[in-house]
């Protein structure tokens, strides 16, 4: 998978945000905290922006329950499988 | 003025708990979780830290299943009310609080719900025989106070856990969490219930509840939470699933604070400071003589910095005014805890409750002294 693809990251709770970027920070791997991409939710909330490739990200967060994984490819997103991201 | 109500609520608080509270309105006073922006986001993270550090300290295992609420009451009527359903019986003891009791009368008249109470002894240990007896296998629960808020008096949680079996317990731990070592999975605890602002050194507005998994109530209350917003359902994850509302960051960042005054100072010399507090003033209480203590006579590791006292021939009102006169700070009457003073015999006059905390000091503490020998040479 490309680097040049931008992942979002969402999850069902603020919660389970921050538990996702102590955990991908502690796995040395760069991320932000974003206001979720308005096209992916209506939600307020705020979701997870990485470069990584998405296998990274999944094999650290991949049991957090409500995980969805997005990716971005300079047009729009596109919700990735979680398995297919393994 | 000396203060001597701790188990009402702990004062003065640490700096660091009123540093993180100031810090917190100077800079970061964002609503967590409602928004994307950065002030919002900082507000989270403390809420996250908290969250985390308190699991930590009770030794749970999933932090989203530590729930924050306003305090013990409103922890303990999440579990009660969210667990208990039509016709159930339930079981508790004599030493709860109307925190506890008062629920439990409503599920009594509203969904017949039967309730049987163990007694205590006078010294306010709990019948664990009786316990044992009165659970059936129609319990749906039993609830039990960890630490007497009158007597001091910590219930052993494995004589507990022996006399139920595998039902549901929920703990009512607001006099004990801070006070003595909790581990929720050590202690097989179904259901932990407290506040923050007493041992926790946090400031009020704020309690917990840290649920097994598996242990899911009816939310007490529904609302925003800043997640699933375009949905009108009550979302299913925790915590938000009963955490609606805006929260008490405040105190949240004020907990945060107490924590790393006991991380700083160690929670086994914060405890032993208070215990010898509470030993000095057992022992000088005794020397005055004309004045019952409650509750056991060795003051063990099994005591809260707990105390409860009566001058004889004297209202525990009258105990309080003139304590009151001499600018110190005791809690009289019956404490919420009517049940515990017909146990011990001091119901319905109540008595007087002094209970010292980390900041007590010697000076202070003789000063109580030649105030009770004024009070009983009247």
């Amino acid at each position: 998978m490309s680097r040049d693809r931008v992942h979002c990251l969402l999850f069902a709770t603020i919660h389970d945000v921050l538990k996702a970027e102590k955990r991908l920070k502690r796995g040395k791997v760069d991320v932000e905290v974003v206001p979720v991409p308005r096209s992916l939710s209506s939600d307020c909330g705020v979701c997870i922006k990485s470069s990584e490739p998405a296998h990274v990200l999944v094999s650290l967060l991949g049991d957090i329950a409500g995980l969805r994984c997005f990716v971005f490819d300079g047009t729009e997103y596109r919700q990735e499988g979680l398995s297919e991201s393994k | 003025m000396i203060y001597l109500d701790n188990a009402a609520t702990s004062f003065p608080k640490p700096e660091e708990t009123i540093d993180s509270v100031h810090h917190f309105l100077t800079f970061s006073g964002g609503n967590p979780g409602r928004g994307g922006h950065p002030l919002s986001i900082d507000a989270a993270r403390i809420v996250f830290e908290a969250r985390e550090r308190l699991l930590s300290f009770i030794n749970g295992k999933h932090s989203e299943r530590l729930i924050f609420t306003q305090n013990g009451t409103e922890s303990l009527n999440l579990a009660i009310l969210g667990l208990v359903e039509e016709g159930d019986h339930v079981v508790t003891t004599a030493l709860e609080h109307n925190s506890v009791m008062r629920p439990l009368d409503f599920l009594t008249n509203s969904r017949h719900v039967q309730v049987s109470v163990v007694p205590c002894s006078a010294s306010g240990r709990l019948d664990l025989k009786a316990l044992k007896e009165t659970v059936s296998r129609k319990t749906k629960a039993v609830i039990v106070n960890h630490g007497s808020n009158i007597l001091g008096t910590v219930q052993p949680l494995d004589g507990v856990r022996e006399a139920i079996g595998d039902k549901l317990l929920i703990l009512d731990a607001c006099q004990t969490i801070g006070n003595i070592p909790i581990d929720v999975q050590r202690d097989a605890i179904d259901v932990i219930c407290f506040s923050c602002h007493k041992a926790l050194f946090g400031i009020q507005g704020l309690g917990g509840v840290y649920l097994r998994e598996g242990v899911d109530p009816v939310p007490l209350k529904f609302g925003g939470t800043g997640s699933n917003s375009e949905f009108t359902e009550q979302p299913s994850s925790l915590p938000d699933r009963y955490e609606s509302g805006t929260p008490a960051t405040p105190a949240i960042a004020g907990l945060l604070g107490g924590l790393n005054f006991i991380d700083r100072k160690g929670l086994n010399e914060i405890v032993g400071k208070k215990r010898a507090a509470a030993q000095r003033i057992v022992e000088g209480l005794r020397r005055i003589g004309g004045i019952t203590v409650y509750g056991d006579i060795d003051r063990g590791d099994h005591l809260l910095p707990i105390i409860l006292m009566n001058v004889d021939n004297t209202q525990p009102s009258d105990v309080g005014y003139a304590c009151n006169r001499a600018d110190i700070s005791v809690r009289v009457g019956l404490h919420c805890a009517p049940l515990a003073h017909k146990a011990i015999g001091t119901f319905p006059g109540g008595g007087v409750r002094i209970s010292p905390g980390y900041f007590t000091n010697d000076d202070e503490i003789d000063r109580l002294m030649e105030v009770m020998k004024s009070i009983v040479a009247r």
